[in-house]
This record gives structure tokens, sequence and C-alpha cells, in this order.
């Protein structure tokens, strides 16, 4: 994990110390560990000058912007309707028995946790889901279960 | 750069507007009213209630009349059926998602929404009800404001307010789609955050989702327990407001009225929070004249100018939280609610042979940060807190009317004593401008023995709605005692609204600006526009709310507050001197740096 200083510190020589440079921090904290913790919201709030409020509101607004603890692996079941008719519900329950957890939910290590999207744009080759940045197409329920051992194996 | 105009018909009625302006503009030109409800005068254009679409001929969408600027040749059709039809299911989808409990909600009667629901007759059931859905929270840790998140309709009036007339932005939109809502930082209790408690978001709230905390069965219980001697006071700008929430027109001056409400009610004593104004003049002025001469005269580096006004508890807070590094130039002087607070159960207990065990105080207040401020740890002079309850002009105005009361067929009484005496430099402190005019006319005289130098007492250059004002007064041919100011001029600044107070206390940070004193005001207009006051609270209703204001100033035999007589009298019987020992014991106070979110 990188100190989020330095996400903060690089995002502003690249972008400036205003508005602009908020999304492009807060994605850069994301990628490096999946969530923004408070303290953190705040420290970009202060940097940049801006309400934390707002600073919160921005965040929440975003999908992929999670401003609550996730784990090192983030699956993201596509919930849209053509994934849904091709059976998205199928692959969280063998998702969910698999993992030991429900949807929303993260492992006791801190390894996986399981959420919904909206469309990602593969609805061709539904249903889908998304490992942090990774995009697995045409799942089957023993598709998926191989994927997730894969993971574990990491 | 002159504006053209632009002509077009609503309702197949020609009307001329200027270029720029809205169709909701034109259509009240005419005197046809479109409803609203994200609209609001005194806030930027939003858009997203669409519940005063209207029809354009020719177009197919229909247009948001307060988002959409005028063209030529336009055909617009307020109230046609298809309009009808659409203003119907737009309020139907904001119920939709709405905890309609109107009777047991605060705002019933006095709600935009439910006076919408009315007019429309809509027909709850057309949607599926997503509030059995969603789990919303009711957040009412603060005293003063509650947030009720399931009667918010999302038309950010509240945020706009906050960012644009406050820059406190304590409110920001967060989530999406079904889970939008109103925010504060990591939704934190308003009472966690950075929010001042100003009310000005609850003053223009059209809903019940913030609202005042309310304290009337509180006060009720006190005025019918025959055990308990219920003291209240009255602030400048409840007398110029009340009536408005009371059936009468803005600008209505109705102090007789109000006390005499009061004392049917059941008050044992009604008494002026103009009185203790007075005091402030006294303590503050002292204050000030001291920080002076220790910056003029014994050349003390320590001493923090410009010294700023405390008596907007609102002010207290946001600086408290923003300019932490500025917290020695505020005024040690409490505010006029809680000098007349610890007064009451100290000096006038002891007059009237009361157990302050006893005693209930209680204030009427054109804010709701003196809710907050009543209940600090610091206000506790007397052993007890000093004021027990603080209610709003419209909480009055509510208990006025459970009281059976007709409000406009009541005599013109008089203030109770002792601490019921006032000047009219006291009852300007309702206006922005006022603290600095009284304080001027006092110290002026003090340090002189002269009036100020402006005809009839009107300091006019601090009067007025601009956002900042300056005023520099020559200070010359003073008394032997106060040789050092000869020559002088005193550098004054005025701001009101927090957005202006900012901009002046950056302006003082820098450097930029060098002042000796400043008044700051929390709202709008200053108390006049108080976050506590009757809604709707706009631009000309402010002006009406000014106006009334300095009439009242006008019409009052003191105009000073050092002639008052019975601020003399406490003095010498009571304080001692101003700025002495009793006085710091009572009434002043300290600040706490808080956190910057
Ligand atoms: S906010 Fe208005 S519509 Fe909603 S319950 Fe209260 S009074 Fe009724
Ligand atoms: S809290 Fe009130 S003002 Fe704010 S968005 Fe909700 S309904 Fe509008
Ligand atoms: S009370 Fe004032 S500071 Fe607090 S949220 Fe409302 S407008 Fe903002
Ligand atoms: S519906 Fe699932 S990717 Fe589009
Ligand atoms: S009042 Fe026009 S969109 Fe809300």
């Amino acid at each position: 994990m990188t100190d989020v200083n330095v996400i903060i510190n690089e995002k502003i020589e690249k972008f400036g110390k205003e508005r602009q440079a908020l999304m492009p921090i807060l994605q850069g904290i994301v990628a490096d560990k999946n969530y923004i913790t408070e303290d953190e919201l705040l420290l970009v709030a202060e940097t940049l000058d801006l309400s934390a409020a707002d600073v919160y509101g921005t965040a929440t607004f975003y999908t992929f912007l999670d401003v609550v603890p996730r784990g090192k692996y983030v699956i993201r079941v596509c919930k849209t309707i053509s994934c849904h008719m091709a059976g998205k519900d199928q692959i969280i329950d063998t998702l969910e028995k698999t993992l030991s957890i429900k949807l929303g939910e993260t492992t006791t290590d801190k390894k996986f946790t399981l959420l919904q999207a909206n469309c990602m744009g593969w609805c061709h080759k539904g249903p889908v889901m998304l490992i942090n940045d990774e995009v697995y197409p045409e799942l089957t329920p023993e598709k998926a279960i191989a994927i997730i051992a894969e993971y574990i194996a990491k | 750069m002159a504006k053209y105009e632009v002509n077009l018909k609503i309702n197949n009625i020609p009307v001329t507007v200027e270029e720029g302006s809205t169709i909701l503009d034109a259509a009240k030109k005419l005197n046809f009213r479109v409803p609203t409800l994200c609209q609001h005068p005194d806030l930027c254009v939003a858009g997203n209630c669409r519940v005063c679409v209207v029809e354009q001929k020719g177009a197919k969408a229909l247009p948001a009349a307060c988002a959409t600027p005028v063209s030529e040749g336009m055909e617009i059709f307020t109230n046609s059926q298809k309009v009808r039809t659409a203003r119907t299911h737009i309020i139907e989808l904001l119920l939709s998602e709405h905890n309609s409990e109107c009777t047991s909600c605060y705002k019933n009667g006095k709600c935009e929404l439910q006076a919408l629901a009315n007019e429309y007759r809509v027909n709850e059931n057309l949607f599926i009800k997503l509030v059995d859905k969603n789990t919303y929270t009711i957040d009412n840790f603060s005293p003063a404001i509650i947030k009720d998140d399931s009667k918010c309709i999302r038309c950010q009036r509240c945020v706009r307010t906050c960012a644009s007339m406050q820059f406190v932005s304590a409110l920001a939109v967060s989530h999406k789609g079904d889970k939008q809502k109103i925010s504060t930082f990591f939704d934190k209790s308003m009472n966690d955050v950075v929010c001042t408690n100003c009310g000005q978001c609850v003053n223009r709230c059209p809903t019940g989702a913030l609202v005042e905390k309310n304290y009337i069965d509180q006060v009720w219980d006190a005025v019918n327990n025959p055990k308990i001697h219920v003291v209240v006071q009255t602030a400048p700008s409840v007398r110029i407001g009340l009536g408005e929430d009371l059936g009468l027109e803005p600008g209505n001056r109705v102090t007789g009225k109000m006390v005499s409400a009061l004392k049917r009610i059941g008050f044992d004593s009604v008494l002026d929070t103009d009185f203790s104004a007075d005091l402030t003049i006294m303590e503050e002025g002292t204050e000030l004249l001291t920080r002076l001469k220790k910056a003029l005269v014994d050349k003390d580096e320590t001493v923090a100018l410009p010294m700023t006004t405390s008596c907007s508890p609102g002010w207290i807070k946001f600086i408290e939280h923003k300019y932490p590094s500025l917290l020695p130039n505020v005024s040690t002087c409490k505010s006029p609610q809680q000098m007349f607070g610890a007064l009451a159960k100290t000096f006038y207990a002891q007059k009237k042979g009361l157990k302050v065990e006893n005693m209930i105080s209680v204030s009427i207040m054109p804010c709701t940060a003196k809710k907050y401020e009543a209940d600090r740890p610091e206000m506790r002079s007397s052993g007890f807190k000093d004021v027990d309850y603080v209610l709003t002009t419209r909480e009055l105005a509510m208990m006025i009317r459970q009281a059976g009361i007709c409000f406009e067929d009541l005599p013109n009484e008089k203030y109770d004593s002792i601490m019921g005496e006032s000047s009219g430099a006291a009852v300007i402190f309702g206006a922005t401008g006022g603290v600095m005019e009284a304080a001027l006319r006092t110290a002026y005289e003090i340090v002189t023995g002269r009036e100020v130098p402006f005809a009839n007492l009107d300091i006019v250059p601090v009067r007025g709605f601009e956002g900042i004002k300056e005023a520099k007064v020559l200070i010359k041919d003073v008394l032997p005692e106060w040789g050092f100011l000869e020559g002088a001029e005193l550098s004054c600044a005025i701001a009101h609204g927090l957005a202006n107070a900012n901009k002046l206390m950056a302006a003082v940070v820098s450097g930029e600006v060098n002042y000796h004193f400043i008044e700051i005001m929390a709202c709008p207009g200053g108390c006049l526009g108080g976050g506590g006051q009757p809604i709707p609270t706009s631009p000309e209703i402010r002006a009406k709310r000014m106006e009334a204001i300095y009439e009242e100033d006008a019409n009052m035999a003191i105009r000073k507050s050092h002639e008052n007589p019975e601020i003399t009298a406490i003095y010498a019987e009571f304080l001692g001197k101003p700025n002495g020992h009793k006085s710091h014991e009572l009434l002043h106070t300290h600040y706490v740096k808080r956190k910057g979110y």
C-alpha cells in the first residue's frame, strides 16, 4: 500500500490543487487499496480546500469509489437485465456459498468482498463479473468456482 | 450593458420581460402562479423538482418554468390539461418516496409539499411506495436542528443555502438513484460536524426534513406549573417578525401585542433581551476601548485587533471551526441572550427573592443557533442552565395559536420590570450594522462627551444589505482621559451571512485590510433574517423587516444604550463597572477550537 500523501501529492502535481484533482485522487486511493477511509477523505478535503461533506458526496456517488472497508479482491457481479436473464442469480448463489459470505459482505480474512454492479457493457457475454479490474464473462457456476480458487491460491 | 426586451405570451396574454428572465418571472408578472419547490428567491436555479413544468407551444417536452429563460415569440401555457396531469404525476412520484405522516409532522399546515398535494388532490397509490423499502435516519442529536431523511424531497435548497449563503457546506448530496440523500460528512450527526446551527437551511426547507428542535411542550409545562417562576426574554427582531406567522403582512411591529400574548400564555415575567443588548454595548464598548488603549498606549503587541462582535452564536461556531487562530479577536462578551440568562438567575432572582431552583428562563429568538448556545457548558454562570429553553419566533407563533389567542385583537402591553427597559440602540441589534451603530453611539459619546456626528443619531453608512460594509469615524476633541484616541480614525467593517463573514476574515488573515472593530451576523440581513424567523424569508421580506426595525428605533424615547436607566442602575447596584470582576464572572465567556468538518 502506498502512503495516501504520496498519492495526493502525485495527483496534485499532475492536475493542480483544485477540484479537478478530486476524482483522480479518490480513484488513486481506491486503485491502491479498494476503499477510502474517513481520515483519508478528510485529508483530501483539507488539502484541496473543499467541504468534507462535498467530498463524501462525490465519493458515495460512484459505485466504484468505496468508503467502507473492502477486501483485497472486490468481486462485482453485473445485476442488469441481460446478465440477470443469463443467470446472474445462480452466480451470486455460488459465490456466496463458495466464500461463505452474503452480498455486500467481506470474508473474515479480508480477502474478498462480494458486490453487485450495473451493466458493464458485456451484455452479449453475460453473466459477467469483475474482480478488481479483471473482467470474467460467460460465467457458469463451475467457472466461477474455478476463478475464485485461483484467487485463493494467489 | 443594456438588456433587451423579450415578448412572449403566457396563457394567450402578451407580456414583455427583460432578456434572461425565466418563464416563472414572466408568469409572475401576469399574476399566474406556477407551483415551485426547489426554487427559492435567495438561491441559484436548481431545476430538479420539476413541479413548475409548463407547456410550450411547439415543443414536445415540458420545460421547467424556473429554469428556462424566455425567448421571443414563446407561447406558454401554465395550466393546460397536459401540464396538470404531468404535475400531478410529479407530485405523486415525490410522495411515493415520502414518509407522508402529516398529522404528526412538525411541518403540518406549514409544508410546501403538503400544500401542493392538497391543491392537486393526488392519488397516492399510482406509484409503488418506496418509503417502506428504504431505511431512513432521523438525526435529533443536535439541540437545535432535527434532520429527518424520510421527509426529504432532495430539492437541495438546504445544500445551496449552506454553500452559497453560508460558505459552510455542512450538507451535500450523497449516493445516487433511490439512495440519493442529503448528507453531512460520513453521515455524522448535524451535532458532530461543522454545521453552525444557523438554521438558514431550516428556513428554506419546503418540507419537514429540516426543522428546529422545538421545546414548546417543555415551556407549556413550565408556565402551567404554579411552583415555577418563568421569566421570558424576547430578542429585538422577534417583535418585527412574529406578526408574519400570525397572519399579518411583513414589516408590522407587534411589540405590545407580543408582550400581551406572552402574559396571557402565562409567563410570570415578560422581559426584554433588548435590556441585555444595551448591556452588551457597555461591556463590548469598554472591551474595545481597553483593547485600543493597550495597543496604542501600552504598545502591547499581544492585543488582538480587529475585535469582532460575539452576539451571533452561528458566527461563533463558524469561527471556532474555520478560523480558530482568530479566536482571540472575538469579543469575550456573551451574547445578549446569555447575559440576560445569567442575570435572570442571579441579579433578578435576588431582587425578587426567588429560589433559582424554582425558576425557568425562556428566550424567544429569531435564531436556531441560540438553542445550541444555551446548551454550551460555558453558559451556566448562575450554577444552573442560564437559559433553559430557547424558542424560535415560529415556535412562539405556534404557542400563541395553541393558546387560542386572537393576536390581532390584543391590546398593546408593556414589558415587566426589572430588566424590561431598553433603548433604540438595542432594537437595531436585529439588523445587520445595528450592533456597530449602537456601539458607536455609545463609544463616541464616552470618549468625546458628544453625540455621534450623524443627523438624528442615524449612522446611515452602516445600514443596508450590502454584504460587507465599511465605516470610518474620526475621533477628535476627546475628553482628557481618552487623550490617546485624539485624532484617531476608528475603522470598522460589517458583514452579514457567513459567506460574507468568510470573505472578510480571509482578508483579515491575509492582512489586506486593517480594521479596529468588526460586526458579524451569521444570517443574511442580521437577526431579522434569522433561521428561526417566519417562513418564507426573502429579500423583499428582509427589507420590510429592516424598515420596521429602524422605525422601532426612531420611536424609542431612549436611543443610546448608556442612557437606559436600568443599565445605570444595574452597574450601581450589582455589577460595579463594565468589564469589572462581576461582569467577567457573569457576562463574559471563552471559545474553543473545533475540528474542520
Ligand atoms: S413533510 Fe409535509 S407532506 Fe411530509 S409529512 Fe410533513 S407535513 Fe406532510
Ligand atoms: S432537507 Fe429539505 S431543503 Fe434539503 S433537500 Fe431535503 S427537502 Fe430539500
Ligand atoms: S444550520 Fe446553517 S450551517 Fe448548519 S447545515 Fe443549515 S445552513 Fe448549514
Ligand atoms: S447487462 Fe450485464 S454487462 Fe450489460
Ligand atoms: S421549482 Fe422549477 S424545477 Fe423545482
